[in-house]
């Protein structure tokens, strides 16, 4: 399993957010985005994922099954949640479970159990719009795990998150990379992982060094 | 699939769905017409398939433009791009529940308020039928003008405005056709059959029109 | 002293837990009593001679007659409720005004759609744009106007205060309605029962027609206190789904 990066460069506008970006990751990797706000770590996942137009450079990747889009052995976990707040959590969760599928060479937990693994496994027969905006993220943490992907992009996954959460999540994550799943992410407060390469994004790649 | 077409159904029936709410629109729309003509009840049964028609076409726009832009707003837009199922798919999944939750109750509302018009019963026939055939072509070509403006903040107008020119044929042979079946020298089915290849016609061209600019809002 | 003690007995069977309590008492024997009188004037409704003109048509107007009547008894119901909301902020005014509409609108469809029946043989359509029938068709729709606002919003008790502030402004324009459609055409016949100088209706039909315009009315009672008493359910089920969520993240 391998996803490779070669020379990305993406635009906001007309701004050039970043240029010649590369990496490489195998089974078990993960790359951990860091800068400030505006530097182009959310446009650069989104840029992996498929749902930003490259200026520049190519996405691969190499999986167990046959070669597909990078988007579609992807996890996206965004800013926004992407669960309805007027159907329940088992609901929001069994859609996507039967809607993702599982990609080859695993499978995901049932409803049920993803709930009970991000520490919320007693309401999820309430409807979404009933929970807080830390269970709100807990839940939407959840949708990784109903079905199985390789690769997992998360975008500040700990935004509006207590500590105790945040160590579930960290849990989890280090769970999908020692299965041999790989990981990118951006973030303000550390992960705590042991391994990761690291990013540091600036968002300027089209100034002159003069100016920054 | 089948599992995103039970997920907007479910949507549209909970607190907040609309699909009380368009055949509300519809009736008050149709409502309001006798008293700008006047209550005469001859000149009544002569417009009133038209003005189902037209009653029927302004409903079935007003929920349209929420047909992509929910799913935009909650991030869920993202994660459908990403599935290997083919977008075009997704589409026309998602206007099939669009049309059974909001245009299937106009339809079944339109013979009740073709007895307030005052029309015969094979008037009311002919124009519940044609509405059933003709009224998934509005939702298609609708699909695209959802798609195009799913990033605008005011998009619910501009969808409006897009879509009408494009329902122009959809709307001349519709009426004609309920025409044609109550007025004598006029046949019924041509006008109704080019119908029916109006809609399947929107069909193709709807669902690939609203993937490919989904695909290009992406921001 | 009897009116601070009226007052207090009026704010104890506000108070939803005795208003729930009191309701469970009453209505079976308002039930009962409903279903009585409904025997008692279906039996007269039918038994009675038919009209020498219309024929045995003439008994749809022991449904039609009352459900009209009662379309607008309950807007007004719905009124005093939505005056309780926003003077006196009462959650049971909410509850009230929220479960009467679905009945109201129930109501006045049954009387459209029996008019409607009973027009077809006495006017040669099944519907004209008269003012009465107009008037009660526009009622109608400000009925299933106020259930789709209330389905639309999430806070109950903002729901219910902007719904009081429509049922208000509708209360008003109701007479205006009346008024406006009135000059612009009709057929409807003048009202019979209710005149100055007497019924000009023959007593023949005016006991059956009475007998059911009570029925009707404890019937309308009877749903609308069990209506209130689910709604006040709901949304106990709602409080406890809520505190659910809350709770689940103290012990997690």
């Amino acid at each position: 399993m391998r996803l490779k990066a070669q020379g990305l460069a993406a635009r906001r506008g007309e701004d050039l957010l970043f240029s010649n970006i590369s990496f490489d990751l195998g089974a078990g990797d993960a790359l951990v985005l860091t800068g400030r706000n505006g530097s182009g770590k959310s446009t650069l996942l989104r840029a992996v994922a498929g749902l930003l137009h490259l200026d520049a450079g190519r996405v691969t990747w190499s999986g167990s099954g046959e070669a597909g889009r990078p988007g579609e052995a992807c996890h996206y976990l965004g800013h926004r949640n992407a669960m309805k707040a007027e159907l329940t959590v088992a609901e929001n969760l069994s859609f996507w479970k039967t809607f993702f599928r599982d990609s080859a060479g695993g499978a995901g937990a049932s409803v049920a159990e993803a709930a009970d693994m991000v520490g919320l496994g007693g309401i999820a027969h309430l409807p979404f719009g009933y929970l807080s905006a830390g269970q709100q993220r807990r839940m939407a943490f959840a949708k990784l795990l109903v079905a199985y992907r390789p690769i997992w992009i998360l975008d500040e996954p700990t935004a509006a998150l207590d500590i105790r959460a945040e160590q579930t999540f960290t849990d989890l994550i280090k769970r999908h990379l020692r299965s041999g799943g790989l990981l990118l992410a951006a973030t303000h407060q550390p992960l705590g992982l042991d391994n990761a390469q690291e990013l540091q994004m600036t968002g300027f790649s089209d100034l002159p060094e003069s100016l920054l | 699939m089948m599992a995103l077409l039970l997920r907007d159904l479910k949507l549209s029936v909970r607190a907040g769905g609309g699909a009380l709410i368009g055949v509300l629109f519809f009736m008050t729309v149709v409502a309001v017409i006798p008293f700008g003509v006047g209550p005469d009840l001859n000149l009544l049964s002569r417009i009133g398939p038209a003005i189902v028609w037209i009653g029927a076409l302004l409903s079935a726009l007003l929920g349209l433009d929420r047909l992509f832009q929910t799913e935009r707003e909650d991030g869920s837009l993202d994660l459908i791009l990403m599935q290997e199922h083919p977008l075009v798919l997704t589409v026309l999944v998602k206007c099939l529940a669009h049309w059974l939750a909001n245009c299937l109750p106009l339809v079944i509302a339109s013979p009740l308020l073709g007895l307030f018009m005052n029309m015969s019963e094979v008037a009311i026939g002919a124009v519940a039928l044609t509405l059933l055939v003709g009224s998934p072509a509005l939702t298609f070509i609708g699909a695209v003008g959802a798609a195009v403006a799913v990033a605008l903040p005011r998009g619910g107008l501009l969808v409006s405005i897009l879509v009408l020119p494009l329902a122009v044929p959809v709307l001349i042979f519709g009426v004609s056709a309920s025409y044609a079946a109550v007025e004598d020298p006029a046949p019924f089915m041509p006008p109704f059959l080019i119908l029916s290849a109006i809609t399947l016609f929107f069909a193709v061209i709807g669902p690939l029109g609203a993937a490919l600019a989904l695909r290009n809002a992406g921001d | 002293m009897t009116e601070s003690l009226a007052i207090t007995k009026f704010s104890d069977l506000a108070n939803p837990a005795r208003f729930l309590s009191l309701t469970g008492r009453i209505i079976p024997w308002l039930a009962g009593l409903t279903l009585c009188l409904f025997a008692i004037g279906l039996y007269l409704s039918f038994t009675t001679e038919g009209d020498y003109q219309q024929g045995d048509t003439v008994r749809i107007m022991y449904v039609h007659v009352p459900a009209a009547w009662l379309s607008m008894m309950c807007y007004t119901v719905m009124a005093l409720s939505a005056i309780g909301t926003l003077v006196w902020r009462h959650p049971l005014a909410d509850v009230s005004h929220k479960a009467a509409a679905p009945l109201g609108a129930a109501f006045t469809l049954i009387a459209l759609a029996t008019g409607s029946l009973w027009g077809k043989p006495m006017w040669g359509t099944w519907w004209v744009w008269d003012a009465r029938l107009t008037s009660v068709f526009i009622l109608f729709l400000m009925y299933l106007g106020l259930i789709a606002l209330n389905r639309a919003m999430d806070d109950p008790s903002k729901a219910a205060r902007v719904s009081a502030v429509f049922i208000l402004v509708g209360f008003v324009n109701i007479p205006i309605i009346k008024f406006s459609v009135e000059w612009w055409n009709t057929l409807h016949q003048p009202a019979s029962v209710v005149r100055l100088d007497g019924p000009t209706i023959d007593p023949e039909f005016l006991t059956p027609l009475l007998v059911m315009a009570v029925a009707f009315t404890l019937l309308f009672f009877t749903l609308h206190l069990m209506a209130m008493r689910n709604e006040i359910w709901r949304r106990r089920v709602g409080a406890q789904r809520r505190l659910a969520a809350r709770m689940a993240s103290r012990e997690a």
